[in-house]
């Protein structure tokens, strides 16, 4: 435990040393701010409209950004490490590739999980003494959910850029790979499956496909914080799929945590046969 | 127990054969300098006593344990070649992190960086550092923990001649606290005088290990002597062509001195000789240095081998 410790000490230190965590948090309460503020501007109307409508427009916003934040932190913790030429030196050490890959881990998820924490927590305090009559209590189940599955979406694209990290030998390589990923999910996982969704005709199992939604981190997170927020006749695009899960938001928050366990398990096995 | 031990050590990687059943040891209190060109399998002898890889055939046993064991590794001390840390840390932060994975105290920190000479430079980003200094920090990392076993490779590149001088005394002091220390190199002048033994690896086999003076009976190289006549080179001459073993000895004439190269067991007894005829003003004696008995092992491809050896 000492030597993740130490592992994740270093890492949370290069984040605060290189101002990463800061500016993170910074973007992420201005963001928050902003949208808060300024998120009903396109309907003619300035000021705070309601925490449901702020939280989804928040979460809108999030898949894009904290994927991508998450793989540029994390996509050269191993392949870093070896073309840097610090990675044989650490594995002569008494410490064994798992500790340093969760030790990795739980540097990188706590800073991304402070960036978030700071960053939204702000926007939400100022949301609460700036604008009257908001109902606190309301607004702090609906902040600490965003800020909870946010950062488990932050930790499921961080254990996915480990298992690029962990096969590949060059740190560019290693970049193109964490754009594709976020790509696939972001841009391309949708498509494909509103793609099959029309294609299909309704042909398509209907049982199973509101499944493949569990497919996609980002949908799950957007399932959390959207669905349970707004009505669903609200929803668009494959999200409408969401309302036919026969899952609670108890099991959205269980695939969302199987989402980082699951690659981040895969990057250890990975790592364990990697030649050094 | 022996600070590590190969025994019948074969490594494979894809079809090559880069080990060759290598039987070596080290033990408590030694240092043995391991030699080859590149790609010899010195590196690759290294990696499997620190449990970096898996021996195809034979075994590695470190400090009565086994290879890799964390247990054990709290115990080795190892320099890489071109030792790389990370840039935007300073040299006393990354020992620390070194020093906590290793569970050493950090009082050691700022003692080891006095010791390898970095005191003034222990808050300075390591990007700032000279290979000189970057190599000496990896030094101070490889002695964290007191180690028993401290495994060098290349350790005097980048070192400017004192630094190298200091650092063969470090290595004796801690020889003779019992520690055992390989040197891993292809450069070879001026270590000899600060190793036990040798080990001489080429194409991965062990061609020969030993302390100097049986390697040089092994490779049975002729001893040179530098003859100052003291009438007539001619005259000198003469006496040795008279001297019992005279006959294949070979001689040549250089600045006035006569040079003659003569087997180790001949050497005395044409010495005698020698000083007997009182033709001799004055004598120098040569024995083969350990880079001539590395070259004499590796063979006569030692000089395309030791293109790389700079």
């Amino acid at each position: 435990m000492n030597s993740i410790w130490t592992i994740a000490r270093k890492e949370l230190s290069d984040s605060l040393r290189n101002r990463w965590l800061i500016a993170i948090a910074l973007v992420f309460a201005t963001l928050a701010v902003g949208i808060a503020w300024f998120g009903a501007a396109a309907s003619g109307q300035v000021g705070y409209a309601s925490t449901p409508a702020t939280i989804a427009s928040l979460a809108s916003l999030g898949i894009f950004l904290i994927p991508l934040i998450a793989l540029l932190l994390a996509y050269d913790a191993i392949v870093g490490e070896e073309e840097g030429g610090t990675l044989l030196l650490l594995m002569t050490y008494p410490l064994s590739r798992g500790q340093l890959l969760f030790g990795k881990f739980l540097g990188h998820g706590l800073t991304l999980a402070l960036a978030t924490l700071i960053g939204f927590g702000v926007a939400g305090v100022a949301i609460a003494l700036l604008v009257e009559d908001v109902a606190v209590g309301a607004l702090t189940v609906a902040m600490l959910r965003f800020i909870i599955s946010t950062t488990l979406l932050g930790w499921s694209f961080i254990a996915l850029a480990y298992v690029v990290s962990v096969r590949v030998s060059e740190k560019p390589i290693a970049a193109g790979l964490a754009l594709a990923i976020w790509f696939f999910f972001v841009l391309v996982f949708d498509l494909l499956l509103l793609g099959t969704l029309v294609a299909s005709q309704g042909e398509f199992n209907p049982e199973l496909l509101p499944w493949l939604l569990l497919l996609n981190p980002t949908d799950i997170y957007r399932l959390l914080n959207i669905v349970t927020f707004s009505d669903s006749t609200q929803l668009s695009g494959v999200l409408s799929l969401g309302s036919d899960l026969p899952i609670g938001p108890s099991g959205l928050w269980l695939a969302l945590i199987l989402w980082f366990v699951i690659p981040l398990a895969g990057a250890w096995a990975l790592f364990r046969g990697r030649r050094i | 127990m022996s600070c590590f031990r190969l025994e019948n050590v074969s490594y494979r990687y894809d079809r090559a054969l880069v080990l060759n059943g290598v039987d070596l040891r080290l033990e408590p209190g030694e240092i043995l300098g391991l030699f080859g060109h590149n790609g010899a399998g010195k590196t690759t002898s290294i990696k499997l006593i620190l449990g970096l890889m898996t021996p195809s055939q034979g075994k590695v046993s470190v400090l009565g344990g086994e290879a890799g064991d964390p247990k054990i590794s709290q115990y080795i001390g190892y320099l890489p070649e071109n030792v790389m840390f990370y840039p935007q840390l300073t040299g006393r932060e990354i020992l620390a992190h070194f020093a906590r994975l290793k569970g050493a105290s950090l009082r050691q920190v700022p003692e080891l960086l006095g010791q390898v000479g970095l005191d003034d430079a222990m808050d300075a980003r390591v990007k700032t550092y000279s290979k000189g200094m970057r190599q000496r920090l990896g030094l101070a990392q490889a002695l964290l923990g007191k180690p028993r076993l401290l495994m060098l490779d290349e350790p005097t590149v980048g070192l400017d001649p004192i630094a190298t001088a200091d650092l063969y005394r470090l290595l004796r002091t801690l020889r003779d606290d019992g520690t055992g220390v390989v040197l891993c190199s292809h450069v070879l002048p001026g270590v000899e005088p600060y190793i036990d033994r040798a080990a001489i690896l080429t194409d991965g086999s062990l061609k020969a290990a030993g302390d100097l003076a049986s390697l040089r009976r092994q490779a049975n190289m002729p001893t040179t002597l530098s003859i100052e006549p003291e009438n007539t080179v001619a005259a000198l001459e003469a006496v040795v062509n008279n001297a019992p073993a005279s006959a294949g000895l070979m001689m040549h004439q250089a600045n006035g001195r006569l040079r003659v190269d003569v087997r180790p067991a001949e050497k005395m007894e044409l010495v005698k000789a020698l000083v007997a005829s009182g033709e001799v003003r004055d004598l120098g004696i040569y024995e083969p240095t350990l880079e001539d008995v590395y070259v004499h092992f590796i063979g006569s491809g030692g000089l395309a081998h030791r293109g790389g050896a700079q």
